[in-house]
């Protein structure tokens, strides 16, 4: 097997084992949308307008929530020093791990959002196109954040300063992830200009976000 | 022939300097023990050969090694934590390092030499301290890397373990494998060099 298929099937297995923090997100993600309407109140109306922003609000804060141990877990019982010495590049490593988790934080949202998005009276055939675009923007959320993860590797209570680091950087993700699913569901706005750049933010951070983290993470050898 | 040679090596940490100046030569075959009083920069020595620490000045060089390969990708860190997943069971915490750190070969008889196959199966959370430093030596017996960088390799080792753990040295360096290792005691090596750090 090589290499990084063995981080990445580590890493899932960690996931889902006793302790893993797996669907953790997913739910938190039903908690938070569940509560939603109890907050705005019965008003189907006004839930369908706000209920694609509500979603994306969820995965966002959900998909931070798992981040923090990321690398943290690995810093503290050596495996991250054992990982730099692997004879794959280090940003190909950092990769894997971020793959892993979105497979097991990220995707499981993306399964649960249409589900979700009943709840908040989105229409039916709307379901899929915000699912898409959820799908589309989840891996740049675990990408993105992987920078902060690597940046607060060694603090105890990194989540916070995680939190702090990363939600201004995804922005950008959050507005085209909304107003593509707005376009689909509501219009007048057409679907695809949206959705391109989102797909676009996805796929730079893709590429970026290991690189960074790396950086980051050789910078803190000390 | 491989030889492990260091040339006035710095190294600061925090803005403090631990060590100055420190220059030694370990040929194929030859163990290098390093000592000194607690915070000499014993253990920061091995993070450095392994790139865990940043060279402050100096030059590290493996000669006669695998050309264009850093140091760190030739070289075994055992150090004091152990990279071990409580909730992997044994065979898959050794599998994971095996297939990580790029080697094909069976863990069953890393397993069988370090006395953990009976306890392949069981999850890493409840082994004792003695048994997760025995999968570690397992890890660095797997994967067949030249350079060994043991700190304090020895600690938390029964008597039987540690006779295991000099033998498998000894082979290591029979092969042709070179040590460096940390340690405030013995370690069951004879005609092993020493390095005395923090004598100014």
């Amino acid at each position: 097997m090589n290499p990084l298929a063995a981080i990445l099937v580590r890493d899932m297995r960690l996931a889902v084992r006793i302790g893993g923090g797996a669907f953790m997100g997913a739910l938190f993600f039903l908690i938070v949308i569940t509560m939603t309407p109890f907050a705005v109140g019965p008003d189907l109306a006004l839930l369908a307008r706000i209920g694609p922003a509500i979603l994306w609000l969820g995965a966002l804060l959900a998909s931070l929530l798992a981040l923090d141990r990321l690398f943290a877990t690995d810093h503290d019982d050596g495996s991250l020093d054992l990982l730099m010495m692997g004879g794959v590049p280090l940003e190909l490593t950092v990769a894997a791990k971020a793959l892993a988790h979105w497979l097991t934080t990220g995707l499981p949202l993306v399964v649960v959002a249409p589900l979700l998005g009943l709840m908040l009276n989105v229409d039916m055939h709307a379901l899929g196109w915000l699912t898409l675009t959820l799908a589309a923007g989840t891996p740049a959320l675990t990408f993105i954040g992987l920078i902060g993860a690597a940046l607060s590797v060694a603090l105890r209570r990194g989540g916070l300063l995680l939190a702090v680091l990363v939600l201004p950087l995804t922005v950008p993700v959050l507005i085209f992830g909304v107003t593509a699913a707005n376009a689909a569901i509501a219009g007048p706005t057409p679907f695809s200009p949206a959705f391109t750049i989102l797909c676009a933010l996805s796929l730079a951070s893709l590429v970026l976000g290991p690189i960074a983290a790396t950086a980051a993470l050789r910078h803190g050898l000390e | 022939m491989t030889e492990l040679q260091a040339e006035g090596l710095t190294c600061s940490r925090g803005g403090r300097e631990v060590f100055r100046n420190v220059s030694f030569k370990v040929p194929a075959g030859a163990a290098l023990i390093v000592t000194g009083r607690n915070g000499a920069g014993k253990s920061s020595l091995l993070r450095m050969i392994a790139g865990l620490v940043r060279i402050a000045a100096g030059r590290l060089s493996l000669n006669g090694g695998t050309a264009d390969t850093p140091i760190a990708e030739q070289a075994h860190y055992l150090g004091h934590q152990d990279a071990i997943k409580p909730s992997l069971t044994v065979a898959e915490n050794l599998q994971f390092w095996t297939r990580f750190l790029g080697s094909r070969s069976d863990i069953r008889p890393a397993l069988e030499l370090l006395d953990l196959a009976p306890l392949a199966d069981l999850p890493a959370a409840y082994l004792s301290a003695g048994q997760r430093r025995r999968l570690s030596v397992a890890r660095i017996v797997a994967v067949s890397r030249p350079v060994w960088l043991l700190d304090e390799p020895t600690s938390a080792l029964d008597a039987p373990s540690q006779g295991r753990l000099s033998n498998i040295m000894r082979d290591h360096l029979a092969g042709g494998g070179i040590i460096v290792a940390a340690a405030h005691g013995a370690i069951g090596l004879d005609r092993a060099r020493e390095l005395k750090l923090g004598v100014a």
